[in-house]
Formats: C-alpha cells, sequence, structure tokens
C-alpha cells in the first residue's frame, strides 16, 4: 500500500558548464508517494520548475530499468544512493522518510569532466573498451555455437563479471577515481571464456594502459564494490593484475626475440 | 475486386518490394549470388551514415567497417553502450534444433508469420529465420555468456507462440549481453578508425538531393550546435515508437524524430497501428510515474497467470483456495497455455481487469504466481532462471515474488509499424535504408517474444552489408553532394528555426505536461482495443491539444547548452503527428489483427477476426504536408508457402 512522505528537502548542485563556479540549489517536495522512484521526483521538480520559468536540473537517465547504466548521481555521498545493489533509477522513495534532507550531487571525478548540474562525460570508459575490450571475432565465418563447450561455472563467472553496466559508479566512490573495477570486470569476462585466450594478454595490456592514461590508480579500498548497483566483486582486480603481470613477461620474451 | 487492388490502383508512390524470384528457401541465397559487389579497395571511398547504435546500428556499423566501408555513427547517449536493446530481458530465438525437440528454419518461419498474424512479408521471414542460426554463432565467438547447461553447451527455453525450445538467453539480461558484445565490436572499429563515432548528437534532419539520400543535419546536445554531415548512403536504426504513449516499457528517451523526419522528406511510414502491449508489465502505481518496467516474457515459462473469480475479493493471494482462481490462459489455450502470445495474452488480462477481477491496490492487474513452480522445482532452480528479475520486481513494487504472486498489466511495449523497406530494408527515398524495430517488415501484426534481439542483428550483421553493397557499387567515382548543397543549408536553417520556435512560445505547461496528456489520448482509444467511435474521438481530440502545444508550450534555458526540456519538445512535437497517424491507419484498417483489436471486428468467442479479402495488404502512408492528411499507398501481400488461416492457440 503506497504511503505519502512529506516535506523532503533537496540540495541539488548546479553548474552551468565545466568553467562555470557550481552551488547547491535547495528545493522542497511537500510531498511524494512513497512508490515514486528518486528520478521521478526529479521529474516533478523539473516540471515545476519549467512551469515556474526556470531552468530544469539536468541528469542523466534513460532506461529507469537498473540496465543501461545512463542514471548516475551522488545521493548523499553515497553513489546511487542508500540501497546496495541498486542504481539510482531504481532507488525508490520509500527508502527515505518524513522530513529528510537529501543532498544531490554529480559523480565527482577527474576522468569524468562535468557537462552541466548533475551531468558528467564518461568517454573514458568507452576508450577503455575500444583499445581491447573485445574478442576480435568480424562478421562471418564464426564456427558452430555449439562446437566448444564450456564448463558452467566459467559461463556463469563470466557472465557475473560482465554484467557491468559502465555507470561510473566504482569511480565515483573510489578516493583516487580509479577505474580498476569497470576495467578489470570486463578483462575478466573476456579472459575467462575459451574464445577470450588468443587476445588474452594482449587485451590486459592495453585496457590496463589506457586505463592509466585516463584514471586514477587502485590502492584497495574497496569503495568500488560496495557502490556497484550490478555488486560486481572486487575478486576481478585481482585476476586482471595476475594477468597484466604475465602480459608483461610474456612482452618481455617477445622483446628478447626480436 | 477486393479493396486491396482497388488501394493498388490509386497508388501514388511505385512500391517495389524488390522480393527475389525462385522458392522461398532459395531466395536469400538467390539474392546474394546475384548482387553487384564493391571491390574491397573501392570499399574505402564510400562513407555511410549509421544513425542508432542499439543492435542493428551497432551490429551494422561495425560490420560494414570491417568491410572497409567509411562509417560515421551517431548515437544520443553518451556512449554506444546504452540504447535500447540494453533492456530486452528473456532471450534471442535461434532455429539450432539444439535440443532435437523438431525445430527448423521453417519453423521458425512458420510460427512467425502466423505470430505476426499473416501481415508480415513472408520473403523477409524466411530470411530472418535463416539468419537467426548465423546470429548464435557470431555472438558466441564474440564472447557473449549465454546460459549453459552442466555439459557445457548451450541452454535454451520456450517464448510464447512456439511449442519449441529455441530461445538462447543470458539469464535474464539476454539484450545487454547481445548490445554489449556489438557494442564491443563496434567499438573495435572506433579504436581502429573504421567508425568514428558522434555522441550525444540527435538526428533532427534527412537531406535528399535529386531524389536520393545524401545526409543528416544532427543537433549536437551538448552544445545545441547543428551540423550538416553528408554520406553515399543513410542507415536510421532508430528505435520504435513506443513512446507514443507516454507510459511505455521504452527507456524515457526512445522517440520516433528520426523516423518521422525520414517520413516528412519522403519516406512512406507503414502500419503505424501495429503497436504491441506486452502482457507482463507492472502495473501502474501512482500518476506521477515516468515509465512501466517490464517483466520477461520468460516469466511465462513457470508462472502461472491467474485472477480471483470473486470480484469482491479482499483475502491475500495465498489464502484464495484453487476452486475461487481462473486461470483463464490455461482454461482458454489448453494447448499453449501461459505461453500464448503477447497480444492474446494482453487482451485476455484486459477483459479479466475490466470484469473487476483485477488485483492490488488499484485492482489494475492479474496475477503470475510462481508458488508451483517453487514447489516443483525448489527455490533455487527459480531463482537461478530468474532471481534478477524478481530482485527488480521487489526494488519497484515492494513485494517479495517468491511469497506473493507478482501483479502485471500490460503496457506498451514495441511497435510492428515503422518505416515501410523494400527486401533491401531500403525506404522507398534510395540510398536511405530502416533497420530494426525502425521498420516494419519481419513481424507482421504481433511480434513473437525473443524475435526483436534476432532481427535487431539480422538486420545489422547479415543484411544490410550486403544490400547497401548492392546500392553503392553503381556509385563508384560518382560525385555526391557535399554539406555546402543548399539542401544541407535548407535544413540547418529549418532545424534552427524549429528549435528557436519551441523557446519562443514562452507558455504554461512543460513538454512533458503534453506528452502526458497526448499519451492518455492514444492509450485510451488507440491502445489495446480500438473502435471506430473511439479513434475519431482521438482524431479531434489529438489535433486541438496540438494547438494547445503550439501556443502555450513552455520551454526554459536557451538552445546553446544542455537543455533536456528543449530535446523533449522537439520529440513530443514528432509524437502528436505521428499519434494522429496511429489513429489515422487504426481507423482506416477495418479488420482484427495481432495487436490491432478493433472491437466491431471479432470472433464470437471474442478473438481478432481478420478481413483477408480486402486487407491482406501492408498500409504504407506518405506524408501529405499535414499529419492530418496522409495519402494511403498499399503493398499487397502474397502468402506462398504459409497459407492464410485463422490463428489459433487453443
Amino acid at each position: 500500500m503506497s504511503n505519502t512522505i512529506k516535506n523532503i528537502t533537496l540540495k541539488i548542485w548546479r553548474q552551468a558548464g565545466p568553467a562555470a563556479k557550481g552551488y547547491f540549489e535547495t528545493h522542497n517536495i511537500p510531498e511524494i508517494t512513497d512508490e515514486a522512484s528518486f528520478l521521478e521526483m526529479l521529474d516533478i521538480l523539473n516540471d515545476r520548475l519549467v512551469t515556474e520559468g526556470k531552468e530544469a536540473v539536468v541528469f542523466d537517465h534513460d532506461c529507469r530499468e537498473g540496465i543501461c547504466g545512463t542514471c548516475s548521481l551522488m545521493i548523499d555521498g553515497q553513489a546511487h544512493g542508500p540501497q546496495r545493489g541498486t542504481a539510482t533509477c531504481q532507488l525508490h522513495m520509500r527508502k527515505f522518510k518524513d522530513g529528510d534532507s537529501i543532498t544531490i550531487e554529480p559523480w565527482r571525478a577527474s576522468a569524468f569532466p562535468l557537462i552541466k548540474d548533475l551531468m558528467v562525460d564518461r568517454s573514458a570508459f568507452d576508450r577503455i573498451i575500444e583499445s581491447g575490450g573485445y574478442i576480435t571475432a568480424e562478421t562471418g565465418g564464426a564456427p558452430d555455437a555449439n562446437l566448444i563447450p564450456i564448463a558452467k561455472p566459467i559461463a556463469d563467472a563470466a557472465m557475473d563479471s560482465a554484467e557491468c553496466i559502465g555507470c561510473g559508479a566504482c569511480v565515483a566512490a573510489c578516493p583516487n577515481g580509479a577505474a580498476n573495477l569497470f576495467t578489470a570486470a570486463k578483462v575478466a569476462h573476456l579472459n575467462r571464456l575459451p574464445q577470450g585466450q588468443a587476445e588474452r594478454y594482449s587485451r590486459v595490456e592495453t585496457m590496463v594502459e589506457t586505463m592509466d592514461e585516463h584514471f586514477g590508480s587502485c590502492t584497495n579500498h574497496g569503495e568500488c564494490e560496495a557502490a556497484c548497483p550490478k555488486e560486481i566483486s572486487i575478486d576481478v582486480i585481482a585476476l586482471m593484475h595476475k594477468d597484466y603481470r604475465k602480459a608483461k613477461f610474456a612482452n618481455r620474451k617477445d622483446l628478447a626475440r626480436s | 475486386m477486393s479493396l486491396t487492388d482497388q488501394l493498388l490502383a490509386q497508388n501514388t508512390v511505385q512500391l517495389d518490394s524488390k522480393i527475389p524470384a525462385g522458392a522461398m528457401a532459395d531466395k536469400w541465397n538467390t539474392y546474394k549470388s546475384d548482387m553487384k559487389l564493391v571491390n574491397p579497395n573501392n570499399k574505402r571511398k564510400f562513407k555511410v551514415i549509421v544513425v542508432g547504435t542499439g543492435l542493428a546500428g551497432a551490429s551494422a556499423a561495425a560490420t560494414l567497417a570491417e568491410l572497409g566501408y567509411q562509417v560515421d555513427a551517431f548515437t544520443f547517449h553518451d556512449s554506444a553502450r546504452r540504447a535500447h536493446s540494453i533492456a530486452a530481458q528473456g532471450g534471442i530465438n535461434g532455429a539450432k534444433n539444439y535440443k532435437g525437440d523438431g525445430d527448423s528454419i521453417h519453423r521458425l518461419f512458420y510460427d512467425t508469420v502466423k505470430g505476426g498474424d499473416f501481415r508480415a512479408r513472408e520473403a523477409n521471414v524466411h530470411r530472418l529465420a535463416e539468419n537467426s542460426v548465423d546470429i548464435i554463432d557470431q555472438m558466441v565467438a564474440q564472447g557473449v555468456p549465454f546460459a549453459r547447461e552442466y555439459g557445457g553447451l548451450l541452454d535454451n527455453r520456450s517464448f510464447g507462440g512456439a511449442q519449441v525450445s529455441r530461445t538462447f538467453y543470458a539469464r535474464g539480461q539476454t539484450g545487454q549481453q547481445l548490445l554489449l558484445g556489438a557494442y564491443q565490436q563496434f567499438s573495435r572499429q572506433v579504436g581502429l578508425g573504421g567508425i568514428r563515432l558522434f555522441n550525444r548528437s540527435e538526428l533532427i534532419d534527412i537531406v535528399v538531393v535529386d531524389g536520393r539520400a545524401a545526409g543528416i543535419v544532427v543537433r549536437d546536445l551538448v552544445t545545441g550546435e547543428l551540423t550538416s554531415h553528408s554520406a553515399h548512403a543513410v542507415v536510421l536504426a532508430t528505435g520504435g515508437y513506443g513512446n507514443a504513449f507516454f507510459l511505455s516499457t521504452n527507456a524515457m528517451a526512445c522517440n520516433v524524430t528520426a523516423a518521422w523526419r525520414a517520413h516528412r522528406k519522403g519516406a512512406l511510414f507503414a502500419n503505424p497501428c501495429y503497436t504491441q502491449i506486452h502482457p507482463t508489465c507492472i502495473p501502474q502505481s501512482d500518476d506521477s510515474q515516468s515509465k512501466l518496467t517490464l517483466m520477461s516474457e520468460s516469466l511465462r515459462n513457470d508462472g502461472r497467470v491467474w485472477v480471483p473469480t470473486n470480484p469482491d475479493e479482499t483475502r491475500p493471494a495465498h489464502e484464495i483456495p484453487e476452486s475461487e482462481r481462473d486461470y483463464y490462459l490455461e482454461r482458454l489455450y489448453p494447448s499453449f497455455g501461459n505461453l500464448a502470445p503477447r497480444d492474446i495474452s494482453s487482451r485476455a488480462a484486459k477483459r479479466a481487469v475490466d470484469k473487476g477481477l483485477g488485483v492490488g491496490p488499484k485492482k489494475n492487474g492479474v496475477y503470475l504466481d510462481f508458488s508451483d513452480a517453487i514447489n516443483r522445482l525448489g527455490r533455487e532452480v527459480v531463482e537461478e532462471r530468474y532471481g534478477n528479475l524478481f530482485e527488480m520486481y521487489e526494488r519497484i513494487a515492494g513485494e517479495n515474488p517468491y511469497d506473493t504472486p507478482m501483479r502485471i498489466y500490460p503496457a506498451s511495449h514495441y511497435t510492428m509499424g515503422g518505416l515501410w523497406v523494400d527486401y533491401e530494408l531500403m525506404t522507398n527515398i534510395p540510398g536511405l535504408y530502416a533497420a530494426g524495430e525502425a521498420n516494419f517488415s519481419d513481424h507482421g501484426a504481433n511480434r513473437l517474444g525473443a524475435s526483436a534481439l534476432m532481427q535487431g542483428l539480422s538486420d545489422g550483421y547479415f543484411v544490410l552489408p550486403y544490400t547497401i553493397g548492392n546500392y553503392l557499387a553503381p556509385m563508384l567515382n560518382k560525385p555526391m553532394p557535399g554539406t555546402d548543397h543548399p539542401e544541407f543549408k535548407a535544413a540547418e536553417a529549418a532545424a534552427k528555426e524549429r528549435f528557436a520556435g519551441y523557446l519562443a512560445i514562452g507558455g504554461t505547461k512543460s513538454p512533458d505536461f503534453f506528452h502526458r496528456e497526448l499519451g492518455k489520448i492514444i492509450w485510451d482509444y488507440c491502445g489495446m482495443e480500438r473502435t471506430e467511435q473511439g479513434l475519431e474521438k482521438a482524431l479531434s481530440e489529438i489535433p486541438a491539444l496540438y494547438e494547445e502545444f503550439k501556443k502555450d508550450l513552455r520551454v526554459t534555458g536557451d538552445s546553446e547548452s544542455m537543455n533536456q526540456t528543449l530535446e523533449k519538445a522537439g520529440r513530443v512535437d514528432d509524437f502528436f503527428q505521428l499519434g494522429m497517424l496511429m489513429c489515422k491507419d487504426a481507423l482506416d484498417r477495418k479488420e482484427s489483427c495481432g495487436g490491432h483489436f478493433r472491437a466491431e471486428y471479432q470472433t464470437d468467442d471474442g478473438e481478432a477476426l481478420r478481413d483477408d479479402d480486402n486487407y491482406c495488404h501492408v498500409s504504407a502512408w506518405q506524408w501529405g504536408g499535414d499529419p492530418m492528411k496522409p495519402v494511403l499507398n498499399v503493398e499487397k501481400l502474397d502468402f506462398e508457402e504459409v497459407h492464410l488461416a485463422t490463428r489459433s492457440y487453443k
């Protein structure tokens, strides 16, 4: 049964552009049903702002099913807010209570420059994937799908890390702004599979080095795992490190040969 | 003389479907043997624009770049990985017959034609079924982690409208895994320089020069800048128009603008009234709701749909005895049961709720109950199959489906209609292609589950890379109009004026307000059940609301920086015009078929009643200069392989 939550105070980060000065703007939501999602609350606020002739708060969002990874938001200092394993778009107002004051900020990381208000540019993630986050299998000529059996535990483990939605919460939550969980999730997905073996070591090397060009370094805080809406385990980072170390040795051998 | 033949004689546009000659099973091979080729070294002399980076767009762009074409890809998202293909849950069909249960290309073809209520183009559907097999191979080679059995081989499950297990899946996130596979292949080409990616860039207009597609005008959503881009061919892989209903399972940004702007430039829009209302969505909970969430159809493999027999029932579900429950799908459609196709299941749910048998606080849903499956298989197996869907349900509805049955109700989910395309997926504007949900060709009047992913990937991986070459080959070394051509300049100027216009109105209501009101009209009169009277009413209410939109819209901010209110205004404007066409088409089609159910045309037991003598055709509408005055063209549908029959799932 639905209940009404009363008197919510929102402190929202407003910033006209990357070079502009940012500030917090306070808005009151007199009442809202607890069935509403967090982003629906922002929709209602934006509708009010537009009707009053003011500019709507800019924020990224799309599928509202927790799968596209477009939504972001630091809610009271937590990436995607207080509910574990939940993206902002799946957070509902029933997690809040009468009189709550909620602070909403954008992802803050130097690799994610701010665009406007709560929206940031996460293109650096795409650069990591472009550098090696794939299996080279050009269209046409693929062998029968059942030709290579894959043990169920391996397929399941690959799927666990393939679930990453690329939202950037891991980077936003990390005190160093590191993207190790994001990068390692893709490395673990592909490096675990038989199809991914041919490029295993070149993949991990180019991805890690591209990651290092954009993002900070990992010092094992574990904040990323806690913030991940898909609850991807930090263990994948160990797997990435192991493969990266091996890749470096393999490359030295290649150098000696040439 | 049938109505179809009369209408054919009145066509204003030459509609050549270009179906190759020969037996159904040979047509695609014949086409591939006969098509013109572009020499590998000449491919780099051609530029192709691909708009949209969902399954169809990403797979087309990646494959075209691998072949050597220069590809410019556009997405309005921040990244190519966000498109709404990502939200598909249940799976993808492939006629692999790995289960040895009698599946074949012919059977998938047959099921799809029948599922579409005999309103799809047979030759396209057969090609789709043929390609389904290669898609599974391709995606596995790319590392898509499909579900596997303990022996390491691929697992399958069943979907609505089929009596075999041919659906491949990756937990409840099949769309995500397939899209990420295509996105990775796409990203590889971005890294190699084969694709130039333009993100946060929305298509605003199509440019046609001398009757051919010459390029597009896009708006940079971050800076508001309008720019022109020219190419030898343009592919629109821009999805469907389900958000016309406002409340739908589509993502918030899904819109019809690309297809609609192409329509206004001369591309025909086919079967706009064929919209799919998906039976298993979480019912609306309040008026501020922004979207509805789908619960995968795969849940109907193990979930049983029921309502209480007593309209005044107040007990919680588990206290209602078996004798006071109506498992209406199992009762009405014994051979397909809970796996009856989507249109049929949706209407059955609507009938139950309309009779006052609905459940939940608003009595606006039916139960989807897993208690039998949990007893039979154990909680662990159910959790493994549907765990993430159950979690999603609990987050949204606040109830745990392991203990309390889910409540579900139909919602707008997919649109079978779209831009008219020929066998080559080319619209009637030469050089302009439409792929995936943006075109109309493969699903007829109703799409079967797990077939959208299949079609997107078939179009992008295995159709366009061939058919575009056939178009480009004769154009080698011929001059191409550049972006300094007056048509580009005119399109840019019109776009600039259009956006300045929204900002200048200075009314009192937001674009969202109008979208919500428009959606209500379309849902009430052009939703799950349509009548002549209702559609007439919609056709007077929509233009009236549109006039108000033009006078009383308020858009704040400016057009030189990120302005989501302004983006929305442009999309809602196009939904208004499309809404009128949807109702016109629904009014014009005086029969019921698939997702188009006209209350006047039904059998004694309430099933859709087709009129094959007069409506066995595609209605392809031409822009008539005014959204209320579209011009009808038809393509006659011939059924050589599958005989026209009443669709029965009893």
